[in-house]
């Protein structure tokens, strides 16, 4: 059967002055339908990297990346765009609503860039909105809602364009630990239902709660298997305690790429 | 595709800032304003102009004969004579002779006065008016006889009346250069009653003219063409009755009051022009006043177009969204323009009507259609021309980084 997502031998190398940055070094994966994956890994581990190549916002400097059976690692903006668009559904840490737009507005922008006619539009939105339980908050601004709540309508957004994969990068970052359960519990409920998850966390309490983990260091993946297995939580020893450190970035990849010298 | 959301977004947006939305659109504003008050101007001053030109009548022959430097000469039979042999064209004529002279009645002296020699052709009876447009208040005008008899009588404007004779004319005496002349008759207001205006004249025989020392340089012979399509036809007349005699075209200009009209009428639009254009530096300013603020905005929304890029927006987009705001923005401050221009022209109207004493009879500032769809137009084009660039800024970021940005 023909995986939902296959990355071949993918690389990406930023050249940061003289020096080239590996932020990916050589990593196949596959992830078919329906699975709960969680991409763990440190600052600088390159787990960001992964989630912008997997996301289409980012090509691999070498390697291929096939979504749903499509060579999307040379598509141009535009393409990956649309890519985007009908294949993805992204939850991000700080929400990212758009605060002038009501809530029902937000969900529906995905439909909108996708062309769908605004009776449609609307009724998946809510359909969306219905999901997530808060459809009674269609006509509220996100800052009238609790972070729990928004971090919900992103959700709903995601959900909206009905995506192949819904990809969570850290969508507990932001909320308290009480809310942070709900979403995953609500992100369990959406895989249950048949979606496909791919989750990106540096907390291995929270990468527990998908049923695989894929555990990044130094670009390279050195886990791939079920969660419940003790070594998925392994903390490397030179890197643990250093969670603490997110959101990673360039600089860390320096910083990690200075102290490789 | 969503023309309608960006549209209520750009609303939105300025909305929320409404004091940086107003100096932002301030540039607009004034341009199209300014833009909008030159042309009703002009339109006003045209109208004007066409009006008076239309109560001389547009069937009018002017020919101005120099009296000096030629030894040949005509003289005003010879002019009814050229009338008599072409009355398809011709229906009239009148010399028309300036005098230079001090009128005054009693002690008061009147220097500003225009005295005028003409014919009893001068006044055209089925019209009830003079060739310049003035009607007949009192009295008759001048006859034949007075003419022909070099009669001292006189008809005066409406200011003379006025200052003069305190408003009953009729069988008194003015002096003119010293001699006298009976009031035969008073024209109506044609302008504000001042001095120095139309109302301010005085007609006398153009024989009397002639011994008060008439003409100088050249003299002047106005005519009336039988209609107003005839008027070339009888300007070509005039000018070919002129060369036979003077064999020379330097010694005569004959022009048609549709000749002056259209005369006037081009330096108007070419003063308005110039104007306009010196207008329009304003909506230049008012234009790079929006893609400063766009570039603004761009910066302060990297995050939102972040993540419109990752929910699937496209270049095309992204970048007319923004075009959209800056549209928005500029056909907004446009349309205030319009506004304030339009009030601004009223404003101009009634305090040169106030100024003048002239009444809704006088100048009119009247925006134009043309003028204000043109004004318009020109500023949403700026709008967009200069949201064009931010807007291709938003559209190329790149969604990571956008997404990134704090």
């Amino acid at each position: 059967m023909e995986h939902l997502i296959e990355l071949r031998d993918v690389y990406k190398i930023y050249q940061m002055g003289d020096e080239a940055v590996h932020a990916l070094d050589g990593i196949s994966l596959t992830i078919d339908r329906g699975e709960f994956v969680a991409i763990v890994g440190s600052s600088g581990s390159g787990k960001s990297t992964a989630m912008n190549i997997i996301g289409c916002l980012d090509v691999p400097t070498s390697g291929t990346y096939h979504l749903a059976g499509v060579d999307v690692s040379t598509m141009d903006d535009d393409q990956q765009a649309e890519i985007r668009n009908k294949m993805l559904g992204f939850i991000f840490q700080q929400y990212n609503l758009i605060p002038k737009l009501n809530v029902q507005e937000n969900v529906e922008l995905p439909l909108l860039y996708a062309g769908v006619g605004a009776e449609e539009r609307h009724q998946r939105a809510i359909h969306a909105l219905e999901r997530v339980g808060l459809a009674d908050k269609q006509k509220n601004l996100p800052s009238q809602l609790s972070g729990g709540q928004q971090q919900r309508v992103s959700i709903a957004r995601a959900l909206a364009g009905s995506p192949s994969v819904i990809l969570a990068d850290e969508p507990t970052g932001a909320l308290d630990s009480r809310t942070g359960r709900e979403v995953l519990a609500f992100l369990q409920k959406l895989n249950a239902e048949g979606d496909t998850v791919v989750l990106i966390t540096h907390d291995n309490s929270i990468a527990v709660r998908a049923r695989r983990i894929v555990r990044l260091q130094d670009g390279r993946i050195i886990y791939d298997g079920d969660a419940h297995d003790p070594r998925a939580v392994v903390q490397p020893v030179e890197f643990a305690g250093d969670a603490s450190s997110e959101d990673d970035g360039f600089a860390a990849l320096i910083g990690e790429g200075a102290a490789d010298l | 595709m969503n023309f309608s959301q960006s549209f209520r977004l750009a609303i939105k947006s300025l909305l929320t800032s409404k004091m940086r939305a107003l100096l932002t659109m301030l540039g607009i504003i004034i341009g199209v304003a300014a833009v909008i008050i030159i042309t009703s101007l002009g339109n006003g001053m045209q109208n004007y102009m066409n009006r008076k030109f239309e109560q001389m009548g547009s069937n009018l022959v002017q020919a101005q004969v120099m009296n000096d430097g030629s030894s040949r000469s005509v003289d005003a039979d010879d002019m009814y004579q050229l009338v008599d042999k072409y009355p398809q064209y011709l229906s009239g004529v009148t010399p028309y002779l300036s005098v230079q002279a001090v009128v005054r009645q009693g002690t008061d002296e009147f220097s500003h006065t225009s005295v005028y020699g003409v014919s009893e052709t001068f006044y055209n009876a089925e019209k009830g008016a003079t060739m310049t447009g003035s009607d007949l208040a009192a009295g008759r005008f001048l006859s034949y006889v007075d003419v022909e008899r070099v009669q001292s009588v006189c008809v005066v404007g409406a200011y003379l009346e006025q200052e003069a004779f305190g408003g009953d004319a009729l069988g008194k005496v003015l002096t003119i250069s010293g001699s006298p002349f009976t009031v035969v008759g008073v024209l109506d207001t044609l302008a504000d009653l001042t001095e120095g205006s139309s109302d301010d004249t005085i007609y006398v025989p153009y024989t009397c003219a002639e011994r008060l020392g008439a003409g100088g340089q050249f003299s002047i012979y106005l005519f009336t063409s039988t209609s107003r399509d005839t008027a070339s036809a009888a300007k070509g007349l005039v000018e070919n009755r002129l060369f036979k005699t003077f064999q020379d075209t330097d010694y005569y200009f004959v022009m048609t009051s549709a000749e002056m009209m259209d005369a006037m009428d081009s330096m108007v639009n070419l003063l308005m022009a110039i104007l306009t254009l010196i207008a329009a530096i304003s909506l230049l300013v008012g234009g790079i006043g929006i893609m400063n603020i766009m570039l603004v905005s761009v910066t302060e929304r990297t995050r939102e177009i972040g993540v419109r890029k990752s929910l699937g927006a496209k270049q095309k987009d992204i970048r007319s969204q923004f075009i959209i705001e800056a549209g928005t923005t500029s056909a907004i401050g446009g349309t205030l323009g319009i506004i304030l221009g339009i009030i601004m022209a009223n404003v101009i109207t009634n305090v040169i009507a106030f100024v003048l004493g002239t009444g809704n009879d006088g100048f009119v500032a009247v925006p134009t259609i043309g003028g204000i769809a043109v004004a318009f137009g020109v500023s949403v084009a700026i709008g967009i021309l200069f949201g064009y660039l931010p807007a291709n800024k938003a559209a190329r970021l790149n969604p990571i980084d956008a997404l990134r940005y704090d």
